[in-house]
């Protein structure tokens, strides 16, 4: 079981609810991937206040648990102000922060994601950062009171996988600990097994299910990748060699002439 | 002859109306606002009739109702353009393209030479494009204009200001409700969509076709109007609220016009409109029949597109009380969600 802020977690699959093709799709989506946890972003598709009830109240009717993330925030304010926003419209104390430093490649800010994690931490928010995978920021992130991390792949939406698998193994082996689930990047099943194989503790999909041709039979292919990625984490994997080793014993076997 | 009422006269209103005097019923139409296209979404529409692109983001029904309604604009609006629509993608987001043609049909991959032979002003913009050339444009707000000429053509009333009820309608055999959100009450599940546009006027640049720009987070058309007047839409939000345009959205929807081409910077902004469409949780439009009542209703952002085709299932559910699974049935509709 997956444990998020004391609450325990069958599924290892997040998935992001934008970009469907509709509501309906974003269902069977969920459905397939029998993920628990859908992230909804308040900023894109509320445009503020209470006008997105109509969206809202469909996923809050798909029965999972919801994560409101800041995406689209470029400032500690911005970020603070809309966490505010989806505590009162989802009554959750869940908010994935996300501050974007850059626009290009939706890079965190991780100056302004430190700040901002440390006041709503404060204020009694479980807070979910979206963050690099730098060893320092990541212990900053847990200083100012995060309790999961959530580095990225590779650029939001680019599909590329695990960019620097280097940096990602390294803070799995620094934080053993933490849960550590990769957001942003993931672009098809393999990239997401692997990811679970590497000892993380669960992926955040979007747009590599959304965008897919069948979004459905997306989510389902994914959430078989993460399934077999978690399964052979734990089942132990063996060590890369430089030279063949025979799997069946050569002595004793029948002579070949 | 059967007697019928309308409510509502936006592009779907106007569209029964039509279908339902043309096949002889004796029709009336009521509309709550005091004039032709106001608070409706049909007024600040793209008025693109592009089924093979809308396939990119849609169920394949929208591109079958799509087809059937192109050739039913032909006849009934003659300034309904078929020149194609021309999709393109700045060198950047060229995967964009590839993930566009993987989920279409029935385009050609163009080159730069053959994009400035249909579009010369962009010419040297791009390198490579999509070019769907059965797919056509049309002005809305001309389109619900000659829609109420022949309507007033074959006597069909326009009654403004009338926001009416079933109740107060005695006389109809017949009611069809086409009143968009204003149908939430009755129509479980229905909700708004926020939608976004803003026309501008630029002289000596001519677009010929819609021209699609691709983008990972900021997909925007840009359709011409003529007499140098060009659309430029279209957002797509989460939100009921329809009474104002954010600065980001203008901030978005200006920037692709501008990435589309440079002379968009000197353009006048002529109008910025908002809108909000009704759609059901598939983004699929529904035609519910409730005793003596026809709602038409979830056509989401296609209602030029499919308004027609819809029309015509609702006036043959009225009048003959035809059924049509693909959109009349619950069964039939989540089997393509199964």
């Amino acid at each position: 079981m997956l444990e998020l802020y004391q609450t325990s977690l069958r599924s290892r699959l997040l998935l992001g609810s934008a970009r469907y093709s509709s509501p309906a799709v974003l269902g069977a989506a969920v459905r397939a991937a029998e993920t628990q946890i859908v992230t909804v972003s308040l900023r894109r598709e509320g445009a503020g206040e209470r006008s997105g009830q109509g969206f809202w109240s469909l996923v809050r009717e798909l029965g999972v648990r919801v994560l409101p993330n800041t995406a689209g925030c470029h400032s500690v304010k911005e970020a603070v102000t809309t966490a505010h926003m989806a505590r009162e419209v989802f009554g959750t104390p869940w908010i994935k922060l996300e501050v974007i430093g850059e626009d290009d490649t939706l890079q965190p800010d991780v100056f302004a994601l430190v700040e901002a994690a440390g006041i709503l931490s404060t204020e009694g928010f479980e807070v979910f950062p979206y963050t690099t995978e730098d060893l320092v920021v990541a212990e900053r992130l847990l200083s100012a009171g995060c309790r999961v991390l959530m580095p990225w792949g590779s650029p939001i939406g680019s599909g590329r996988g695990l960019n620097n698998l280097f940096g990602l193994r390294a803070l799995r082996a620094h934080f053993p600990e933490v849960p550590l689930i990769i957001d942003a990047g993931i672009g098809v099943p393999s990239h997401a097994a692997l990811a679970l194989e590497q000892g993380f503790d669960a992926v955040l999909i979007n747009t590599a299910v959304a965008q897919a041709r069948d979004p459905v039979l997306m989510a389902q292919a994914f959430r078989q990748a993460v399934d077999a990625g978690r399964a052979a984490y734990m089942a132990g994997p063996i060590e890369a060699r430089d030279v063949a080793q025979p799997s069946t014993p050569v002595i004793g076997t029948a002579f070949r002439g | 002859m059967t007697r019928v009422a309308v409510i509502g006269a936006g592009i779907a209103g106007l569209a029964c109306a039509l279908e339902l005097a043309e096949r002889g019923a004796a029709v009336e139409i009521f509309e709550r606002a005091s004039q032709l296209g106001e608070g409706a979404c049909s007024w600040v529409a793209g008025g693109m009739l592009a089924p093979w692109c809308e396939r990119e983001n849609s169920e394949p029904l929208i591109a079958q109702l799509g087809l059937e309604s192109i050739p039913w604009w032909r006849e009934r609006f003659p300034r309904t353009v078929v020149n194609g629509t021309l999709v393109v993608a700045h060198a950047r987001d060229t995967a964009e393209l590839v993930q566009f043609a993987g989920r279409t049909r029935n385009f050609a991959s163009i080159d730069a030479a053959a994009i400035a032979a249909l579009e010369p002003d962009l010419a040297g913009r791009f390198g490579r494009a999509l070019y769907f050339e059965g797919e056509g444009h049309l002005d809305p707000r001309a389109a619900l204009a000659a829609l109420a000429g022949r309507l007033a053509e074959l006597s069909v009333p326009i009654h403004f200001c009338a926001a009416v009820s079933r109740a107060q309608l005695t006389w109809a055999r017949a009611v069809v409700d086409c009143t968009g959100l204003a149908a939430a009450k009755s129509l479980p599940g229905l909700r708004g969509v926020k939608g976004e546009m803003v026309l501008l006027r630029l002289r000596d640049f001519t677009l010929r076709r819609p021209v699609r720009v691709l983008h990972p987070r900021l997909p925007v058309y840009v359709v011409p109007r003529g007499e140098g007047l060009f659309m430029v839409g279209a957002t797509l939000l989460e939100s009921d609220d329809g009474e104002r345009i954010s600065a980001r959205s203008m901030l978005e929807l200006l920037s692709a016009a501008y990435a589309l081409h440079p002379a968009f910077g000197e353009a006048h902004i002529l109008e910025i409109g908002t809108g909000v469409r009704a759609a059901f949780a598939d983004n699929l439009p529904r035609l519910t029949v409730r005793g003596d009542t026809v709602y038409v209703n979830g056509l989401y952002r296609h209602g030029f597109l499919i308004a027609p085709a819809m029309a015509r299932r609702a006036a043959r559910a009225v009048l003959e009380g035809s059924h049509f699974p693909e959109v009349m049935d619950e069964d039939t509709r989540q089997q393509r969600l199964a």
